[in-house]
């Protein structure tokens, strides 16, 4: 049996699942403490399944912890940024487009060293092992710990930024470093962004997962614990630790696998995933979320490492409708519904007070809706509507009609067809598909790098790549013959000689059960 | 002469990549350094064409070599100082000013760099009024004026000076010479007399970026159509309305080139266009009939965001507007487009200036 968490801002969802049978599902209020909503979470779960925690094999947790301490500039680290490039980028140092008041909760420590790698794998300039002494001493001195190490083309050779780490781990053992290499791509600024972030989440990355611990051990839950990346596989507790970037824009992630799984086998599919107060649509592509290609801002800082493509609106179970002239959103009642709607004895009229007034949902008090005007009521789901259909329309990539999977507690308001849906499937348990998501989630690898194809065949060059990313996914933690490739991806390099491509390779494959 | 203050060269850079026509190197790269030598020495002077002197010397500057490379090694910040500098030396006389040799792209930005740090103006002109690959594709060379002597330089303080029989050859060279350095390269290239310059360049494109980069974010800001803001800044024309379903890509003779398909929706539902590209779009045709070629412009924006979309960021879903935007007058001589019309870069397709389609 395995447990799926997914701790919104809203609502903490759990789910129990054995094998694909979901066997209970809960809902509770999201605390500010870690720990307790999780207790909460499982302490319901167990009042309802009564299971066992020594048949609990594994427990997965979705979170977002980390992309609220970088919105909210809270909860992080003094951070040192290196980067090993001189004499080459100098006048860009690390953190030079950031928002001042992030720049400040992390510090500003910049250091430009010697070191980085040509595009074909020449050295810009060695490394310098006492110049790397002096920093690693002076960052000791202020007292930092987190620090980010970012190399010239260090995903085409990584053997600096490892190189540096072993320098800065004799003179700082307690250190806390991020290499560049493992998190991002190509794009020094955005990849080194991503660093600098992944490395001040390090406390807190400890904080939480301890408090994870705590919870599962106090509910005697000894089952290993993961959580939920962004692209829809997980990472053991430890590799959270050290990897919590990893884990930004997992909810949405996590509510389009769920979907994916509860709606059968559906390979290609938009997912439209209706909460309190935004709709969050994306587009599965062979059962995983469509991913971004272009720079995604976090907390106003560029970055460039995967994330799920999804469009977002002001459409949910609580947002507010005006009635003269008809509008529908973006303000929206949160998690006031129970007090502020119609039918909860409230004077705010909400999309769930239309819903229950079209007979959609039993929610609250549907007299308190009796009086509501049928042609209004119509209007309303007709924009509701309009608006899906739109959103739909953009996520996907061609004209043919797709399935759309309706997830979410807000997913109530579809009730008819949507223009250029080949169908609406709106799966048991659509309102916890975000915690079902979590507790499906696989291993994934990826490999992100540049190839010389004069040296080498296109295929051999793809087999290399498949067989990297295979060896990492397996390497997280996924059951060898399980793994596949699920996206490749080549983009040739303009201007370069030798027929330079870059190859991107993911591979997923089921969790090990140990 | 005005000023360019941060917010011109904000604007400067989002228009410059409407006019990169896909490629041209992200602006963003230069936008910082410009910004950043703002805020040491100040806004920098933009002179028309007419208010300089017959006699004074312009220096272009730019960056050259594979725009992916460029945002992976950022350069030193120095290097394009330093090929200014061997240039003015190897002349033997001190440059009045120096201006984008390409409109579109990053090199629109790399030049307020150099005007800023070096206290110079910048010229609001440019060699092409868009984006092309290579060192020859510049009005200059349809008067005769050499891109060489032409001066090159590294991140490590190496330098290097050109000088060729002509401009093919230069290019040749320089992008040898490019790979060496890792495949980027800061330069200094077709110096020229205000009087030539008169001539030769393409007069007011600076200031076109900008106002295209101000509609953009204007129209944003009141939510309006952002494409047919732009579209109406710039007088082009609406080629397609479509979804990308796919991209071919491969790498030849050091280019990117590809195609990328897209299916129509509303408008041109039921349509196809392709987009046949090497680094920049250079070619658009409709169900098998040409709509555009070069030297015009071709150009995809988000449909929504208005945001100008790249030939590598181009992939499946994407929604855009194409735009047919003409060239300037000096693309479409005899000689103009002998250099970059289609047939230059392999298409055996004669060029029809892109307004004929719709009446023009």
């Amino acid at each position: 049996m395995r447990i799926g968490i997914d701790v919104g801002g809203t609502n903490t969802d759990a789910v129990l699942m054995d094998g694909a049978t979901v066997l209970g599902a809960v809902k509770t209020p999201t605390t500010s403490d870690v720990g307790e909503g999780i207790v909460r979470a499982l302490q319901l779960l167990r009042t309802e399944t009564r299971f066992d925690p020594a048949r609990v094999t594994a427990v997965m947790i979705g979170t977002t912890h980390f992309t609220n301490a970088i919105l909210e500039r809270q909860r992080l680290m003094p951070t040192a940024a290196i980067r090993l490039c001189l004499p080459a980028a100098e006048r860009l140092p690390p953190m030079v487009d950031w928002p001042e008041d992030l720049r400040q909760a992390v510090g500003a420590h910049t250091f430009l060293l010697h070191g980085g790698h040509e595009f074909d794998g020449r050295v810009i300039s060695p490394l310098d092992e006492p110049e790397i002494r002096a920093v690693a001493r002076r960052i000791a001195d202020r007292g930092i710990r987190a620090v980010a190490i970012t190399s010239i083309f260090s995903p085409v050779n990584p053997s600096f930024e490892e190189e540096a780490a072993a320098i800065m781990r004799s003179e700082i053992p307690e250190a806390n470093i991020t290499l560049s290499h493992t998190i991002g791509r190509i794009g020094l600024l955005e990849r080194e962004n991503a660093a600098i972030l992944n490395a001040c989440l390090g406390d807190l990355a400890r904080r939480i997962v301890r408090a994870f611990r705590e919870a599962l051990s106090g509910m005697d839950i000894s089952a290993p614990f993961y959580l939920s990346q962004n692209d829809g596989t997980l990472m053991s507790a430890e590799f959270a630790e050290a990897y919590p970037v990893l884990t930004i824009a997992s909810g949405p992630t996590n509510s389009m696998r769920g979907a994916a799984f509860l709606s059968g086998a559906a390979r290609e599919a938009v997912v439209v995933d209706i909460g309190g107060t935004t709709s969050d649509v994306g587009m599965l592509v062979s059962g995983f979320p469509r991913e971004a290609s272009a720079i995604v801002k976090i907390g106003g800082v560029r970055t460039n490492f995967r994330m799920p493509d999804v469009y977002s609106f002001g459409l949910g179970g609580g947002s507010i409708v005006q009635t003269d002239p008809l509008r529908i959103g973006p303000q929206s009642v949160g998690y006031e519904l129970t007090t502020k709607a119609l039918v909860f004895g409230g004077r705010t009229l909400t999309t769930t007070d239309v819903a229950v007034a079209a007979g959609l949902a039993e929610i609250g008090d549907r007299n308190a809706v009796a009086a509501l005007d049928p042609q209004l009521v119509q209007s309303v789901l007709d924009e509701i509507h309009v608006r899906i259909a739109e959103a739909v329309d953009r996520m996907k990539i061609s004209a043919a009609p797709l399935p759309v999977i309706a997830v979410g507690g807000g997913s109530i308001l579809i009730n008819e067809s949507i223009e250029g849906a080949s169908e609406i499937i709106t799966p048991e348990h659509f309102a916890v598909a975000n915690a079902i998501g979590a507790a499906i989630a696989q291993v994934g690898g990826e490999t992100d790098r540049v190839f010389a194809l004069e040296a080498m065949s296109r295929a051999a060059a793809l087999d290399q790549a498949k067989a990297e990313a295979t060896q990492k996914a397996v390497a997280a933690g996924a059951e060898p013959a399980t793994v596949h490739i699920v996206d490749v991806e080549e983009v040739p390099l303009a201007y370069l000689p030798g027929n330079a491509t870059r190859i991107r390779v993911k591979a997923v494959g089921d969790l090990l059960q140990t | 002469m005005r000023l360019l203050h941060p917010q011109n060269v904000e604007d400067i850079a989002l228009g410059a990549a409407v006019l990169g026509t896909g490629g041209g190197g992200d602006p963003y790269l230069g936008k910082l350094m410009a910004l950043q030598a703002m805020r040491e020495h100040g806004p920098v002077p933009l002179l028309t064409l007419d208010e300089i002197g017959d006699d004074d010397l312009i220096v272009p500057s730019a960056a050259m070599g594979a725009p992916t490379v460029l945002i992976e090694k950022l350069p030193q910040g120095d290097e394009v100082l330093h090929a200014f500098r061997a240039l003015e030396a190897y002349l033997g006389k001190p440059a009045k000013a120096t201006m984008p040799i390409e409109a579109g792209g990053l090199n629109s930005t790399i030049p307020i760099m150099v005007a800023a740090r070096l206290g110079l103006p910048l010229v609001d002109c440019d060699g092409m009024g868009r984006a092309f690959p290579e060192v020859q594709m510049v009005t200059h060379t349809l008067y005769g004026i050499g891109a060489t002597p032409m001066a090159m330089a590294d991140e490590k303080g190496n330098s290097v000076i050109l000088n060729t029989i002509n401009n093919r050859w230069a290019e040749t060279f320089a992008r040898s010479i490019t790979v060496d350095m890792g495949a980027t390269a800061l330069i200094a290239v077709c110096s020229v007399t205000g009087r030539q310059l008169k001539e030769a360049a393409i007069s007011g494109t600076t200031t076109l970026c900008e106002t295209i980069g101000r509609t953009i974010r204007q129209a944003r800001e009141d939510k309006r159509d952002v494409v047919e803001a732009v579209r109406q800044v710039v007088g082009g024309f609406r080629l397609f309305h479509g979804k990308v379903v796919d991209v071919q890509r491969r790498t030849e003779t050091g280019f990117a080139k590809g195609e990328a398909t897209l299916e129509g929706i509303a408008e041109d539902a039921g349509r196809r266009l392709v987009i046949h590209f090497q680094n920049e779009h250079l070619i658009a045709m409709v169900d098998g009939e040409m709509v555009a070629s070069v030297p015009d412009l071709i150009t995809a924006l988000d449909s929504d965001s208005g945001e100008p979309v790249t030939t590598e960021g181009l992939r499946y879903g994407f929604r855009v507007v194409v735009l047919g935007i003409p060239c300037n007058e000096k693309w479409r001589t005899l000689a103009g487009l002998a250099i970059v019309g289609p047939r230059y870069f392999g298409y055996d397709i004669d060029y029809r200036p892109v307004e004929n389609r719709f009446g023009l």
